[in-house]
């Protein structure tokens, strides 16, 4: 020991160190210390209840409570104790040394824990150190050894429990009970006492620490742990784990309570107890045991702090605990409830003493019980009976009450059998249009996004009652004293008769001055008048005054007397309710002064009376005069009268009796009707009996001279009775009065918000809320709306409502002053106590006269504002999206600075105004007016005659909008931005002004200025040019229209998504092989090409390599966004052509031709009969393929023309937009030979090549652009007559017969472009989510939509068209354009015998209409139908008016005609028109006028989609859509689809069509006038387009060929004859000819120009070439024109 | 008429991006730019390599050169830096796997590091429509173009998900800004210095 002198020195070393580390921590750790033990308490009682059941509860709940009785007291005393110890640690050991035994063993107790904590001078402790060796190191040593035995101990510790409960059944330890009596705190109940001295010693020992401890504890006994490892354990500052602790700590207890029950169980609660502490003594041993190496025990039991069981306590191994069967099934029984099958007999399910009623049997209707099973019911009713109250299940009849089996039998709604979607009609969903809600589109704008918050603060801040039913008569009257001060209060403070008074003095004196000086100066006409002016003022002046102080008067009157009346009535009453009391102050004056200022006062308004009324009288004389006079003229002229009247009389006598009454009384009647009373002369006002009155006014009015001002003050000081000196009555009311409150509920917009606490009514009837509603709103506010409610008890009813007027932005929180808003109430409400109730009536007359009725009302004190958000932002929507921003129902705000402050006013007027309204500039109401005016006066501000939202705007104008305007850069951007077409894809707008040339604009202006003025040269014709303008303006108002749809984009726009394969689709089939970068190769073997691999790669495995139809593979689509001039080729591949005419063998001259005419069989083969080649042309670009032989060439050849789009924009929309066409042209290679002369034939040829056109194909870009490919065979356009040509090839085959007499030429080609381009998408799509606006019903338009969607998605490439848009951008049902309409008359007359004929003169009216497709007429805008007139008007449409025009001609014919939506080449999707005559089916293209049979192979027409006409739209179901194959029976239900069907019949829509259509004749002169001119121009070009070689016409061939003209027209483009042709020859026999009629319908003179130009004529460069040119205009009625252009070249031979 | 032009030159480089779930990612470059723009000289589109991510950093360093110079006439429109980033899926499917837009640093950019500009852009990939899709088809959704992210039109009908960032630093160099009226840059008194050559102080170390 001598050594632990030292020791203990390096332990209090270490131990500060440690200290002074954790003494923050300290108070923390006591307190964290306690948390969990609450926590604990809570935590142990479910457990506790768990376990215990029934009575069994009891004993463990008085434990509970006496231990935690024990447990509080503890803690005080350790809470103490650990105060002396900290004493102790700083004197030193020795001290410490002398520490009671009980904290000794209370730490002792502790070490099983916290055996390692730094010593505190606990005895403990220092026993250690006694034991162990010097060096700190031996400290480590004894720590680690320590914690070894820790484990041992709870090891030997969970053995020696598991023992104990072995044990615990059969040893009853009966010799212990008198100690557990003694101390029943010995229960690990106390382990969160223990923290409270642990925690002090060391920071982690907290309770839920500890488990962390053995832990770490469990570590260190593994091996012996190094000084730093130890170290870092002292100083760990370890995790709580409360939980687990808990649990454990809870489990045991568990443990130990069932341990506990089933020891009472058999011996009963005694044994219980000592039972458990048995345990717990058992516990405590192990402990000391384990201590018992280290420190000596310490046994004072009696007193002993059993502080907490060590966790170790709670790791237990123990074997699987068996219970006995028995005793298992009794313990089972205790717990459980098995409800037995048995029948439970009635009267015990009845109340006692009840027989069983039995409803049915009285008569009442008792619906089916629900099945059920006996036994089930059984177990039901018994279970039930269990419970308490379980009779009241239970029905009069003794069964278990039961609603009727709410299952029918048979099912009461009607089947449902979906056919095809079909359902009955009157269980069709109804669809209706949608309304607007009111408050639809009243959002303020931005509200919805997170900045744009708004809010309403109302503050609601109490009410005072002005009546209350509850009211005594008291309380009545007392509230009128109140309202009646408060009037007094408020006249006071406004003072009007002071100011009256003073400004009546002021008048007087200025008036006084006035006479003055007029009396000196003499009277002008202006002085006088306003002297007048002044008098009269003076006079209205007195009378306000007078009103004024009369009102003063009688106020201060009535409020005395209402205290007089409050006075008797507390006296009458006996007992004081209010606290009112009235004090009046009296304010002495000087007598005389006031005597003499009253006088003075009188005298001068009895002056003024007296001058007032004498001038009254004055003016009263004139009049009387006056009227005297007029009197006197009237009286004698009514004598005249009468005097006439009479002889009238005489003569009138034979008149009947009637008439003569009427007269008489008419005459009668006069004197009375007009006569004017003989006016009185007026009295001289009575100067005596003025003063008098004045007198007497005053007296009443005014304070009598030398009386005391009296002012009455209230003040509420007054006490109130109390309730028991009261009598009965009062005593009920004011019980009444405390049951009840009052809330108010908010309203916005009709919408209940929030509503306030509800408070108690006060004594004196108010209420106090003072709570702010912070209301966020998204609606526009239109009501604010507060609610009154009284509440009493639960019952509560509305009271009043008060509308608060919605403040105007700017009113924000803060600023916002409080306002009342006064309510009431018409309820009526009676008591029988005092209260007096609302609408009774009532009297304080003791007779009972004089009744008053007064209504519940009162003031409610709120405010409304806007918020403020957190920078001090209002959170208040701008005043322009308050719609009906007039709410300007505040009072309280001075109209002009309210208006000035939103800074529209107009000086001028309310200078106007002021003026007019003659303002007091001494009222204090209008000084705002005043001083605005005077500033506006002065300053010279002169008024604005505009309106203006931001007149601080122009603060911010750095130039002057003229200056912008003029800016030529500014204009630029702006047009630009614009997106006006000149300068949509302007580059590079120049930096500085001088470098803007101002030609950037003309192109711009010059189109403005065509807007108005037509150019006619161009159009040819002037009704063109009108309808180019009206074309053009229609455009126009459409663009605007798509603007929205156009900036409208879809998910598809942005993102390329695959799609998602249908598995084993076509779709996945034909997908593009992948591209395999070179960038990612060897990754991209991605799924879908695995699933590829693995599913069509089979397939194709039993494919050919190289399949003998190879079909084309689908190509990557390139977006038009990145590309630039050059990108795009347009690919043409020319595969071959049939039927190309022959050259024909000049019969006139055999042997000139390098043919000869061969008669024979072997002339088919030795001839070469043509030689013909393909020249493409496509933005002036010519490629063309080499030359074939013969009729039926094979060329097979690829052409790449580049494309370049307009302005280098390849966007969709311009891309689309693009006009060009494709001119596709055959040509005859013709090889002449020319030599010098004959004899040099021989050693040399020279040949010149010419090329003979001999047909074309016009193709335009859009529809490739559209399709994004063509393929296909194509109907060349021949021209009628081919110089030179023969289509008969001479053969005798039958099949070529056939085909050179009826098809004419064909040629088949592949066009598309490379890169292929996404078609842009038709802007129809896009509008349909735009949804224009319709006229249809909302029911047809979703039908018509699923009828589109069933039909795209079971035939996707066929069309289908239900709707179409008009020109007006609406939606319209496709039959609606469907009617009969007249053709020009003059085709029906023309051949009046011949319907045929008429039919085909009608078709080639209609195909003599330029086609101009919408999609470049409205630039890539949507496909719009015009009706019939409109096409007419217009002059101009795509293929759907052509269709419907002819559709509609053919109806009126009488024929049976469809409207064929469908798919043809080139035109792609389009319309034709369908006719059923005897002779079958034909379908006819409107455009060109031509007909087909139906079962023709070169019918243009590939796909039918759907037919349409007035009352139905069929759409084809068939398999195969092509014409060849489709039955036409629309009536067969399997071959075509009805939209309108029996389910849903055709509504009877109207047409939109006009009735009639009116043609008006073409001028033939205009029509000359039109040919002359296109004549000059194409010869004017075709010289233009030869620049060096001379253009000689062959006049004589002009002239022939301009003979021929008509005839072709007659014709209608017929073969005519061949006559024309001999002829010709016959005339031009030295001529080498070739040559050919153009037709064309005439739009423009550019398409002429273009079509002649195609033909190359003007590529003959032989120096011997003339031409002959001839044109023919045809005009057919409403301008419709057919352009016949006669080429042709003719080379002398 | 030659009209009259201030210039932008960009330097720098594309250094590296940040994707904590990926690797082996390239990047693609691209300028956007106003109808007043055009680039001068250098590349207007790049690619990069693909780069993978070292075992102890997480970054991809790409550290690609950037070198344009735009010539204008307008600020309205100024350029862009669209930079898009691709890399393989699980299924090795060459997927985007972010896009992003910067705008050219307005002002001028020293050369020493502590003042150059630095911008790290947050990338961003389109949601499919459909969850699946990505895993069944191996392709995730693109944007038609990537300048779409550069441009405000229409962005609305995409859903796209956060993912990783791009850092790219910029050394800028105007000519003719301030002359022609444009301020953009600090005006520190060394440029006033310069002011006779016409480009900025940077050009100084730059272009002499």
């Amino acid at each position: 020991m001598a050594s632990s002198s030292e020791i203990r020195e390096k332990l209090r070393k270490k131990r500060r160190g440690l200290q002074d580390s954790l003494v923050k921590n300290k108070n923390d750790d006591d307190a964290q210390a306690l948390v969990p033990s609450a926590k604990f308490k809570v935590d142990k009682q479910p457990t506790a209840m768990k376990n215990a059941e029934g009575n069994d509860e009891d004993p463990g709940e008085t434990l509970r409570r006496t231990l935690r009785a024990q447990r509080q007291r503890r803690k005080k005393t350790l809470l103490e104790q650990s105060l002396v110890q900290e004493c102790h640690d700083a004197e030193g050991v020795s001290i410490a040394q002398g520490c009671s035994a009980n904290e000794g063993s209370s730490h002792r107790a502790d070490d099983s824990v916290i055996s390692t904590r730094p010593p505190t001078g606990s005895q403990r402790d220092l026993s250690v150190r006694s034991e162990h060796s010097s060096s700190s190191k031996h400290l480590d040593a004894f720590v680690t050894k320590h914690l070894q035995e820790k484990l041992k101990a709870a090891r030997s510790k969970g053995e020696s429990l598991q023992q104990q409960e072995a044990s615990a059944a059969s040893t009853k330890p009966v010799s212990r009970l008198k100690r557990l009596k003694n101390r029943d705190t010995v229960t690990r109940f106390d382990s969160e006492v223990d923290p409270v001295s642990a925690g002090r010693h060391e920071d982690p020992l907290s309770l839920r620490s500890r488990v962390k401890f053995r832990e770490a504890a469990r570590k260190v006994g593994k091996d012996v742990p190094t000084a730093e490892e130890t170290y870092n354990f002292f100083t760990y500052n370890h995790e709580p784990d409360q939980p687990s602790q808990l649990d454990r700590i809870s489990r045991k207890r568990q443990r130990r309570r069932e341990k506990v029950e089933e020891d009472r169980d058999e011996d009963g609660q005694a044994e219980a107890e000592v039972e458990e502490d048995a345990e717990a003594e058992e516990d405590n041993q192990n402990q000391n045991e384990c201590q018992s190496e280290e420190a000596p025990l310490v046994r004072n039991e009696d007193d002993l702090f059993v502080i907490d069981h060590s966790p170790k306590d709670f790791v237990e191994v123990k074997k699987a605990e068996y219970v006995a069967y028995r005793k298992r099934i009794q313990r089972d029984r205790e717990l459980l409830f098995t409800p037995s099958f048995q029948t439970v007999p009635t009267s015990i399910k009845l109340p006692e003493n009840m027989k069983p009623r039995f409803l049915e049997d009285e008569g009442f209707y008792v619906g089916d019980r629900p099945p059920i099973s006996l036994t089930n019911e059984n177990i039901l009713e018994n279970r039930i009976l269990k419970m308490a109250e379980g009779n009241k299940w239970f029905g009069d009849d003794g069964k278990i009450i039961a609603l009727p089996d709410p299952i029918k039998e048979s099912s009461t709604r009607p089947p449902l059998f979906h056919v095809e979607g079909e359902l009955d009609p009157a269980l069709q969903t109804v669809h209706r249009k949608p309304f607007k809600s009111k408050y639809a589109n009243m959002y303020i704008a931005g509200a919805a996004d997170p900045e744009g918050d708004y809010q309403l603060d109302v503050d609601v801040s109490g009410m005072i009652f002005s009546h209350h039913p509850l009211f005594s008569r008291e309380h009545v009257l007392a509230s009128r004293l109140a309202q009646l001060y408060d009037q007094y209060l408020s006249r006071q403070h406004n003072n009007l008769t002071g100011h009256l008074t003073d400004k009546l003095n002021g008048l007087r004196n200025a008036l006084r001055n006035m006479v003055k000086i007029h009396g000196e100066q003499g009277s002008s006409e202006a002085l006088q008048q306003r002297i007048s002016e002044y008098s009269l003022e003076v006079r209205s002046t007195r009378q306000l005054r007078d009103t004024e102080q009369e009102k003063d008067r009688t106020l201060l009157k009535s409020i005395i007397k209402v205290w007089k009346e409050v006075k008797s009535l507390r006296e009458f009453q006996k007992f004081t309710n209010t606290p009112f009391k009235l004090y009046l102050r009296r304010e002495n004056i000087d007598r005389v002064l006031d005597e003499r200022e009253y006088e003075g006062e009188i005298l001068a308004e009895v002056l003024e009376m007296e001058a007032e009324s004498e001038e009254e009288y004055q003016k009263k004389l004139a009049e009387y005069k006056k009227q005297l006079e007029d009197w006197k003229l009237w009286k004698k002229k009514q004598k005249a009268k009468r005097k006439k009247k009479k002889k009238k009389k005489k003569g009138q006598a034979q008149d009947d009796t009637e008439e003569e009454e009427d007269q008489d009384g008419s005459e009668s009647d006069e004197p009375f009707e007009e006569g004017p009373v003989k006016p009185k002369p007026p009295d001289r006002p009575d100067v005596d009996s003025m003063e008098q009155w004045v007198r007497e006014k005053a007296s009443r009015i005014r304070r009598k001279p030398g009386e005391p001002i009296l002012v009455p003050e209230l003040s509420a000081s007054g006490s109130i009775t109390s309730s028991e000196l009261c009598p009965r009555a009062e005593i009920a009311r004011r019980e009444d009065v405390s049951r009840r409150s009052l809330f108010i509920k908010i309203f916005y917009n009709y919408k209940e918000v929030s509503r306030t606490d509800s408070r108690s009514l006060s004594t004196d009837f108010r209420a106090h809320f003072g709570q702010i509603f912070n209301l966020k709103i998204l609606n526009c506010p239109q009501s604010i709306n507060l609610q009154v409610f009284e509440e009493i008890g639960s019952s509560c009813s509305l009271l009043a409502q008060v509308f608060v007027p919605v403040p105007d932005p700017s009113i924000v929180t803060g600023s916002a002053p409080m306002e009342e808003f006064e309510f009431s109430s018409n309820q009526r409400v009676m008591f029988d106590h005092e209260g007096v109730g609302s609408d009774v009536p009532l009297s304080f007359e003791p007779d009972g006269s004089n009744k008053l009725t007064l209504l519940t009302s009162g003031k409610l004190s709120c405010c409304v504002s806007w918020g403020i958000g957190e920078e001090g932002v209002p959170l208040a929507p701008p005043v322009s999206q308050q719609p009906g921003a007039t709410h300007s129902g505040r009072g309280h705000l001075d109209a002009v600075s309210y208006i000035g402050a939103s800074g529209l006013y107009d000086m001028k007027k309310i200078g106007e105004w002021a003026t007019q309204s003659r303002l007091d500039p001494n009222d204090p109401k209008n000084t705002s007016i005043m001083q605005l005016l005077k500033v506006a006066s002065s300053g010279e501000v002169t008024a604005p005659d505009y309106f203006r939202l931001e007149h601080l705007q122009e603060e911010f104008n750095f130039v002057t909008d003229e200056e912008i305007e003029r800016s030529k850069r500014f204009r630029l951007l702006s047009l630009r931005n614009q997106e006006a077409p000149e300068f949509r894809y302007y580059k590079f707008v120049p930096l500085l002004e001088r470098e803007i040339s101002d030609k950037v604009f003309q192109d711009y202006e010059k189109r403005l200025k065509d807007g108005e003025i037509i150019d006619t040269r161009e159009h040819l014709d002037p009704h063109r040019a009108l309808v180019a303008k009206y074309l053009q303006k229609i455009r126009e108002s459409v663009i605007n229209r798509f603007i929205l749809a156009k900036h409208y984009y879809q998910l598809s726009d942005l993102v390329i998504e695959e799609e998602i394969p249908s598995i084993g689709s076509e779709q996945l089939q034909t997908r593009p092989a992948p591209v395999i970068q070179n960038r990612s190769a060897s990754w991209n073997v991605s799924l879908p090409i695995r699933m590829r691999i693995l599913g069509i790669n089979l397939f194709k495995l039993a494919e050919s390599k190289r399949p003998l139809k190879p079909q084309r593979k689908e190509r990557k689509k390139v977006t038009a966004q990145n590309l630039s001039d050059g990108d795009i080729k347009l690919l043409i591949n020319v595969i071959r052509a049939h039927n190309i005419p022959i050259r024909k063998p000049q019969s006139n001259k055999p042997g000139q031709s390098s043919q000869s005419a061969i008669q024979g069989s072997d002339w088919y083969l030795s001839q070469v009969q043509v030689r013909p080649f393909v020249e493409v042309s496509f933005q002036r670009t010519v490629l063309q393929t080499t030359t074939a032989e013969g009729p039926n060439p094979s060329w097979n050849e690829e052409l790449q023309l580049p494309f370049s789009a307009p302005n280098g924009d390849y966007s969709t929309a311009s891309l689309q937009s693009v006009k060009e066409e494709v001119f596709i042209n055959i040509f005859d290679e013709v090889l002449y030979e020319t030599g010098p002369s004959d004899k040099e034939r021989t050693t040399s040829i020279h040949t010149q090549i010419e090329k003979h056109w001999l047909g074309s194909v016009k193709i335009p870009f859009s529809t490739i652009y559209s399709q994004s490919k063509i393929d296909g065979a194509f109907k060349v356009n021949t021209p009628a007559v081919l110089l030179g040509y023969s289509r008969e090839h001479g053969s005798n085959s039958v099949y070529d017969h056939w085909r050179s007499t009826h098809g004419g030429m064909f040629i088949r080609l592949f066009i598309t472009i490379e890169p292929q381009l996404v078609p842009g998408e038709s802007v129809r799509e896009k509008i349909k989510e735009v949804q224009f606006e319709s006229q249809e019903a909302e029911r047809l338009l979703q039908a018509s939509e699923r009828f589109v969607k069933d039909a795209a998605e079971s035939y996707p490439d066929r069309p289908c068209i239900t709707t179409v848009t008009d020109l007006s951008g609406k939606t319209v049902f496709i039959t609606r354009y469907i009617r009969p309409l007249n053709p020009p008359q003059e085709f029906l007359d023309a051949f009046p015998n011949n319907p045929q004929e008429a039919t085909t003169l009608v078709a080639r009216f209609v195909s003599l209409i330029p086609s101009l497709p919408d999609q470049v007429s409205f630039s890539g805008t949507c496909d719009l139908w015009s009706t019939c007139d409109q096409f007419l008007t217009l002059l101009a449409g795509d293929e759907e008016e052509h269709a419907v025009l002819l559709c509609n001609y053919f109806l009126f014919l009488g024929k049976k005609a469809w409207l064929i939506i469908g798919t043809a080449i080139p035109e792609g999707p389009t319309a034709y028109v369908l006719t059923h005559e005897q002779s079958g089916y034909f379908i006819w293209n409107p455009c060109s006028g031509q007909f087909y049979d139906k079962d023709d192979t070169f019918c243009p027409l590939q796909t039918v989609g759907c037919l349409v006409n007035s009352d139905n739209v069929w759409y084809n179901i068939q398999e195969n859509p092509s014409p060849l194959s489709t039955n036409f029976d629309i009536t067969k239900a399997n071959m075509w689809k009805p939209f309108f069907s029996r389910s849903f019949s055709h509504p009877g829509l109207s047409s939109v069509q006009p009735e009639e259509l009116i043609y008006r004749h073409t001028d033939r002169a205009a029509a000359a006038e039109l040919q002359d001119r296109v004549e000059k121009i194409l010869k004017e070009k075709i010289m233009e387009w030869r620049p060096r070689h001379p253009t000689r016409w062959n006049r004589y061939c002009n002239s022939t060929l301009k003979q021929f003209l008509p005839k072709l027209e007659l014709g209608r483009g017929q073969d005519v004859a061949e006559g024309h042709r001999l002829e010709l020859q016959n005339l031009l026999g030295d001529y080498r000819i070739a040559g050919f009629p153009l037709h064309l319908p005439f739009s423009e003179i550019r398409p002429i120009i273009e079509a002649v130009h195609s033909t190359g004529v003007h590529h003959i460069h032989s120096s011997n070439v003339e031409f002959a040119l001839a044109v023919y205009v045809h005009p057919y009625p409403n301008n419709v024109l057919s352009v016949w252009v006669y080429l042709a070249s003719l080379v002398r031979t | 008429m030659e009209t009259t032009v201030f210039l932008l030159t960009v330097n720098g480089q594309i250094e590296g991006a940040n994707f904590p779930d990926y690797d082996n990612l390239y990047c693609k470059y691209c300028y956007v730019y106003g109808h007043d723009w055009a680039p001068t000289t250098g590349l207007e589109e790049g690619i990069t390599q693909i780069a993978s991510k070292s075992i102890q950093s997480h970054r991809l360093i790409w550290n690609f050169p950037l070198e344009t110079t735009f010539k204008s006439t307008n600020p309205s429109g100024w350029p862009q830096l669209v930079v898009s980033v691709y890399g393989p899926d699980v299924f090795g499917n060459d997927v985007v796997r972010g896009y992003g837009a910067t705008h050219i640093p307005f002002t001028p950019g020293h050369l020493f590091p502590f003042l150059r500009h630095t911008r790290t852009i947050p990338m961003f990939v389109p949601e499919p429509t459909w969850r699946l899709q990505s895993w069944l088809l191996g392709r995730r959704p693109e944007y038609t173009d990537p300048k779409v992210v550069a441009q405000g039109e229409g962005r609305e009908v995409t859903r796209v998900r956060s993912q990783g960032s791009v850092t790219v630093s910029f050394h800028i160099m105007t000519k003719d800004m301030k002359k022609m009226g444009y301020d953009t840059g600090p005006s520190t008194p060394s440029t006033v210095q310069s002011a006779s050559s016409g480009w900025s102080t940077e050009v100084e170390s730059y272009a002499k």
